[in-house]
C-alpha cells in the first residue's frame, strides 16, 4: 500500500474561488480565468499538511486528496 | 456464406424492418453471456459512438459489477451536427439494435434497459417505439425509452446516466464512472447503437463484422449515410455519396471532435478504426465531411468554435470561459484578420484548457483546434480581414 496522496479538483463545483493557490502555490497556480490549474504527480510529504488545508478551505468543496494508485488504475 | 452487414435486407428508405421480417432474415437470436463477452474481446470491436473503447473490456467491467442489477443504455443522442447514421440505423434496422440491447442486458445481468434517442429524431423515435412494441413480452418489460435533448455533450455518457437518472443531459464528475455506478447507483453499460447492430450480428456469426456506417458530409453531390467495407479508401468511400460536388480542399475525419486533413493526405487513408489509430487518428463517430476549395478554412473553423463553445453545459469554469476565449480569438482572426497575439493566446488557451473538465468536451474542442491549425496554418497565419458570410 502506498501513502503517495494527489490533490484533485472536482471541476463542476470549483467555482474559481482560488483559495487553493492562496495556501499551496507551490502545487496549484490559477488559469486564465482564476481557476485551478494543479501540478500532476504525488504531493511531497512537507507538502501534505498544506494541501489538506487547501482541501479543507475550499469553500465549495471541490478539492479532494486522493491515494494515486486509485487514479492510475483509472486511467487506463 | 459472406459476413453480413448491417444494412443487408430491404432497401433502407421502405422504413423500419418489421420483428418478423428481420427474425425470417437472421435467425434465432443467440444467447448472451461470459462466451459472447469473450467472444466480443476476440473480435477486437470497439464503440461506434464517437470514443472508440474496446466493448469487450466495457462490458467485462459491468458485469463484474453488476449484481443482477445492471442497467444497459442504448445511446441513440446522436448530438454530433453532421452525424446522421444512428438516426438511419434506427429508423431502418431497429430491431437489430434492440438483439444487440437485450444481448447486452442478458451478458451482463441487467434489469434494465433504457433506449435514449435524440429528442428531434422523430423517425427514430417512432421506429424505436414501434419495434419495440413487437417485442417478446420479457423484453418489453425490460426496457423504456426517453429523449434526449438535441445538445453536444447529451451523449457523453456520463451525461446519459444523468439523463436517465435526473432528466438532465449534463456530465456528471467521474470517477465513478458509469460502469462502475451508474443509474440508480447500479453498474451501467452505455452503448451506442450501430455497435449494439453489430453485436447482433456478431453473435449470430461468431466473427467480427467487416463493414461500418459513415456519414458523408458537405461538398459531395448526394450526402447521406453509407456502409463501408473496413478498409476501404476514404476517397472511394466519398465516391458512394457521388464524389466532391466541387473542388475539395480538406476532410474533417471524425465530427468535430475529429481532425482536419488535407484532401491529398485523406483520400488514401483507410476507413477503418484500428487502421486510423494506428496512424495516430480516429474515426470518431464515422462523419466524413469534404471542405471545398472556395471556403475558407479559418471562417469555417471560426464557427464551430463558436458552436462548440455554446456547446459547454457550463458546468467546469475551464471549458465555459475557455472555450469561449478560443472561439472569440478564432473570430477576431476570422473577422479582423491574423494577430500574432491572438495566435499565441489560441496556443497558451488551449493548454489551458486541455484536460481540465469533468468530461471530455474542452479536450476534444482543443484537439479539433489545434488540428486545424496544423492542416490550415498558412491560413491562419496570413489571414486577410473579411467579415464572414452569413451562410
Amino acid at each position: 500500500m502506498t501513502r503517495q496522496l494527489e490533490l484533485v479538483v472536482d471541476r463542476i463545483k470549483c467555482d474559481g474561488r482560488g483559495l487553493c493557490a492562496e495556501i499551496l502555490p507551490e502545487r496549484v497556480h490559477l488559469d486564465s480565468w482564476g481557476y485551478p490549474i494543479v501540478t500532476p504527480g504525488a504531493i511531497p510529504e512537507h507538502l501534505t499538511s498544506l494541501a489538506q488545508r487547501a482541501v479543507d478551505d475550499c469553500p465549495v468543496l471541490a478539492l479532494a486528496l486522493r491515494r494515486q494508485e486509485i487514479q492510475r488504475r483509472r486511467a487506463k | 456464406m459472406s459476413t453480413p452487414r448491417l444494412l443487408d435486407g430491404p432497401n433502407p428508405s421502405m422504413g423500419p424492418e418489421r420483428f418478423a421480417a428481420h427474425a425470417r432474415r437472421l435467425g434465432p437470436l443467440p444467447k448472451g453471456g461470459h462466451g459472447l463477452i469473450d467472444l466480443l474481446g476476440h473480435t477486437g470491436l470497439t464503440g461506434r459512438g464517437g470514443a472508440g473503447f474496446p466493448v469487450g473490456l466495457k462490458w467485462k467491467a459491468v458485469a463484474a459489477a453488476s449484481h443482477g442489477a445492471a442497467v444497459v443504455i442504448v445511446n441513440g443522442a446522436e448530438g454530433e451536427p453532421h452525424s446522421k447514421k444512428d438516426r438511419h440505423l434506427m429508423t431502418s434496422r431497429p430491431h437489430l439494435i434492440l438483439d444487440g440491447a437485450m444481448l447486452a442486458a442478458t451478458s451482463v445481468r441487467a434489469k434494465q434497459v433504457v433506449i435514449s434517442v435524440g429528442e428531434g429524431h422523430h423517425a427514430a423515435l417512432r421506429s424505436m417505439t414501434e419495434a419495440m412494441s413487437e417485442r417478446s413480452e420479457h423484453d418489453r418489460r425490460l426496457m423504456r425509452i426517453v429523449t434526449a435533448p438535441a445538445r453536444y455533450v447529451a451523449g457523453d455518457s456520463s451525461a446519459t446516466v444523468h439523463l436517465v437518472d435526473a432528466g438532465i443531459a449534463t456530465p456528471t464528475t467521474t470517477p465513478p464512472e458509469p460502469h462502475q455506478r451508474g443509474v440508480g447507483g447500479a453498474a451501467t453499460l452505455v452503448q451506442n447503437v450501430e455497435t449494439l447492430a453489430h453485436i447482433a450480428l456478431i453473435a449470430r456469426t461468431g466473427a467480427a463484422t467487416e463493414s461500418l456506417l459513415v456519414t458523408v458530409a458537405g461538398a459531395v453531390l448526394t450526402p447521406g449515410v453509407f456502409e463501408v467495407n473496413l478498409g476501404t479508401p476514404l476517397g472511394e468511400a466519398v465516391q458512394l455519396a457521388g464524389g466532391p460536388s466541387e473542388a475539395a480542399r480538406a476532410v474533417l475525419l471524425g465530427g468535430y471532435f475529429g481532425r482536419w486533413l488535407d484532401i491529398a493526405d485523406a483520400w488514401p487513408l483507410p476507413v477503418d478504426p484500428h487502421g486510423l489509430r494506428e496512424r495516430g487518428l480516429s474515426l470518431g463517430c464515422g462523419v466524413i465531411g469534404i471542405l471545398p476549395a472556395r471556403q475558407c478554412p479559418v471562417c469555417e473553423v471560426a464557427g464551430i468554435m463558436r458552436y462548440l463553445a455554446s456547446e459547454s453545459s457550463a458546468q467546469c469554469g475551464p471549458c465555459f470561459f475557455g472555450l469561449r476565449a478560443l472561439a472569440d480569438a478564432c473570430t477576431r482572426i476570422a473577422e479582423r484578420g491574423t494577430d500574432p497575439g491572438d495566435l499565441q493566446r489560441l496556443n497558451r488557451w488551449s493548454g489551458e484548457v486541455q484536460g481540465r473538465g469533468a468530461c471530455k468536451h474542452p479536450d476534444g474542442v482543443v484537439m479539433f483546434l489545434q488540428s486545424a491549425m496544423k492542416t490550415f496554418g498558412d491560413d491562419f497565419a496570413h489571414h486577410p480581414a473579411h467579415l464572414r458570410r452569413s451562410a
